[in-house]
């Protein structure tokens, strides 16, 4: 067995890599809400097992990691189907979009009619 | 004999028409001799132009295609329009005649978590096997098609079970909260009228309105019912509740979490008190399931209502908790194939149980992280907007779910500032009665005068509300209101240090 076959074979790496996933599917989200929501909750809930040595225990929460990835998955892509106007918080942050370069052009000023 | 004759006229004809070519040839050859190129309508052929180059004809029309197809919408002006391209396919512009590009985000913030909450993705994804090929129905115990069905609600009915503490089977699913609010008080009221014995009903004068509904139309056919008055900080006084039992009461109906105040009733000493008096205690808690640790065996709860789409779920699912031991009786509203322990017949939706079910395990499985979060933002919320001067949180502050935040800005008209905050979608009280510009039922029963429950706003926190947010709310809040108070003549009165209670305004 060479050298790096043993490392992507270990636990921690696994762990990573499954963290890492979560993470990049969580961005995939189009309405913010949920896209914030599972960036948050992926990173807390990684963060609340940092300690843990159990394999057992880490073995059971890497399978539910796994499914959620997959639910995940198919609901990013839900989420991209129908995609709504941005809200009004995200604009701002995100650099201003004039809707061009690939960017979302929005029609109507809310709140002023 | 007889076709000699044309044969030569034809002759002759051929002879005279081949003379005329030769002439017309005559009458061109001097042009051609003399090289003259005047006005002339017919060109020189030449082989070239009869035959096709291949290469450079397909290079031409590949040119032609790319030109139509590949113009990106970014970068055509529609005729007419003067719009882009882009803009035209953009979801809102049909909406709009007149257009105009801006660089932020339109939709405004969700903060009305308690008129209804987003699906969360998990539900959708629990759920859409159910709408696409588990079609069967879960009554039928023929085929497969129903077995599968019939499982996955029961299971749905075992998580919103362990979500409150009871036993599945005392789970019966209804449309929603208001289905099962009527359900059990004119079921409970209307089998004890049957019996005869007692026809005494208690509720309190800041339920939701189908409660009170419920109970005027009980009055119609003889109960009597008790409406018991709040306290200024909203909550019951339990004093008064046993002072309102008589013997003859029957039901006492009782909200845990007030969906417009938020304040928190104290359901485990009223459970306590009617189960002494052997009286049933209804409570609705589509407000309070899923986001506060419930228990129905501790707080002897008989009834409750359960709603789906306030913990995350689908509209139009709820549930209705009904006591097996002690039994409580109650007559059906609905009668029919005798589904759900017969007190509520027909077919039940499966996509919608199981995305409840679903939601409800969520909600268990998450309570701890949900409540933390949310009392951190409502904390952030609630010390932004007291920071305000002139404003004040309605409702007790200490028995009060974090997530519902009842804030009154003295000297705005709460309307106006809704309709100033049009970038965040709020309200002033419960989404029933938001369509009219009475005040709040609610905050006048708290005691509250007429301006003050005319200028609260609720704010509702959820699973998926962020910081971000609730910061964009607090500026956004802080500005409008002093802008608002600006405009204001009597604001101009308060700030010169007049009371305004003390003005006597002219008759006129």
């Amino acid at each position: 067995m060479s050298l790096t076959q043993a490392a992507k074979g270990d636990m921690p790496y696994q762990v990573r890599s499954l963290y890492r996933s979560l993470l990049r599917q969580s961005q995939q989200f189009a309405a913010y809400n949920f896209r914030e929501y599972a960036k948050r909750r992926t990173r807390d809930a990684f963060r609340e097992h940092k300690g843990d040595t159990e394999e057992r225990q880490i073995q059971e929460f890497m399978q539910k990691g796994l499914k959620e990835l997959q639910m995940l998955k198919r609901q990013t892509v839900i989420s991209q189907f129908y995609q709504l106007d941005r809200l009004v918080v995200e604009g701002g942050k995100t650099g201003k979009q004039k809707g061009d370069h690939g960017g979302i052009v929005r029609q109507k000023d809310t709140g002023w009619d | 004999m007889s076709n000699i004759a044309p044969s030569a006229a034809r002759q002759a004809l051929r002879v005279c028409s081949r003379r005329h070519p030769s002439s017309s040839l005559s009458r061109f050859a001097p042009r051609a001799a003399t090289g003259y190129h005047g006005r002339s309508y017919v060109t020189e052929t030449k082989p070239v132009n009869a035959t096709i180059n291949v290469d450079t004809t397909i290079k031409a029309e590949r040119e032609a295609f790319m030109k139509e197809t590949g113009s990106k919408p970014a970068h055509e002006i529609m005729p007419t329009t003067g719009l882009g391209a882009d803009a035209m396919l953009s979801p809102t512009a049909g909406i709009l005649k007149q257009a105009s590009i801006i660089d932020e985000g339109t939709r405004p913030i969700y903060l009305d978590m308690q008129a209804t909450t987003p699906m969360d993705p998990r539900v959708v994804d629990a759920m859409l096997p159910y709408m696409t090929g588990m079609y069967g129905n879960p009554h039928s115990r023929t085929h497969a098609y129903g077995w599968e069905v019939d499982k996955a609600v029961e299971q749905a009915r075992e998580h919103i079970a362990s979500l409150i503490g009871a036993d599945p089977k005392e789970i019966i699913f209804t449309s929603g909260a208001t289905e099962s609010n009527n359900m059990s008080i004119k079921g409970v009221a209307n089998f004890f009228m049957r019996n005869g014995k007692k026809k005494h009903v208690i509720t309190c004068q800041t339920e939701h309105k189908c409660v009170l509904d419920s109970c005027r139309h009980l009055q119609d056919d003889g109960v009597e019912v008790t409406y018991l008055p709040v306290q200024n900080n909203g909550l019951v006084d339990m004093a008064q509740l046993e002072a309102a039992i008589r013997p003859d009461t029957c039901l006492v109906s009782i909200m845990t979490v007030n969906n417009e105040i938020g304040v928190l009733q104290p359901i485990d000493e009223i459970g306590k008190l009617c189960r002494s008096k052997k009286i049933f205690f209804h409570t609705d808690g589509a407000q309070a399931v899923g986001k506060i640790p419930l228990d129905v065996n501790k707080s002897n709860i008989d009834l409750m209502s359960i709603s789906g789409h306030k913990i995350y779920g689908p509209k139009g699912i709820g549930a209705c908790y009904v006591r097996r031991r002690p039994r409580v009786r109650l007559d059906p509203i609905i009668s029919g194939g005798g589904q759900e322990r017969g007190l509520r017949s027909g077919t039940l939706a499966p996509s919608l149980v199981i995305g409840f079910g679903e939601a409800a395990r969520i909600c268990k499985e998450e309570m701890a992280y949900d409540s933390k979060r949310i009392a951190a933002l409502s904390q952030r919320l609630l010390s932004g907007l007291l920071s305000l001067e002139h404003t004040t949180l309605n409702g007790d502050a200490a028995r009060h779910y974090p997530g519902c935040v009842n804030v009154s800005f003295a000297y705005v008209e709460g309307e106006s500032l809704l309709m100033a905050l049009k970038d965040i979608a709020l309200s002033s009280g419960s989404a029933c009665t938001s369509a009219s510009l009475e005040p709040s039922y609610v905050l006048r029963a708290l005691g509250s005068s007429d301006e003050s429950a005319h200028s609260s706003i609720r704010f509702g926190i959820g699973r998926f509300t962020t910081e971000a947010e609730i910061d964009y709310v607090l500026k956004a809040v802080s500005e409008r209101v002093s802008f608002l108070r600006e405009l204001s003549p009597l604001w101009e009165l308060v700030q010169e240090g007049v009371d305004l209670n003390t003005i006597e305004w002219s008759q006129h």
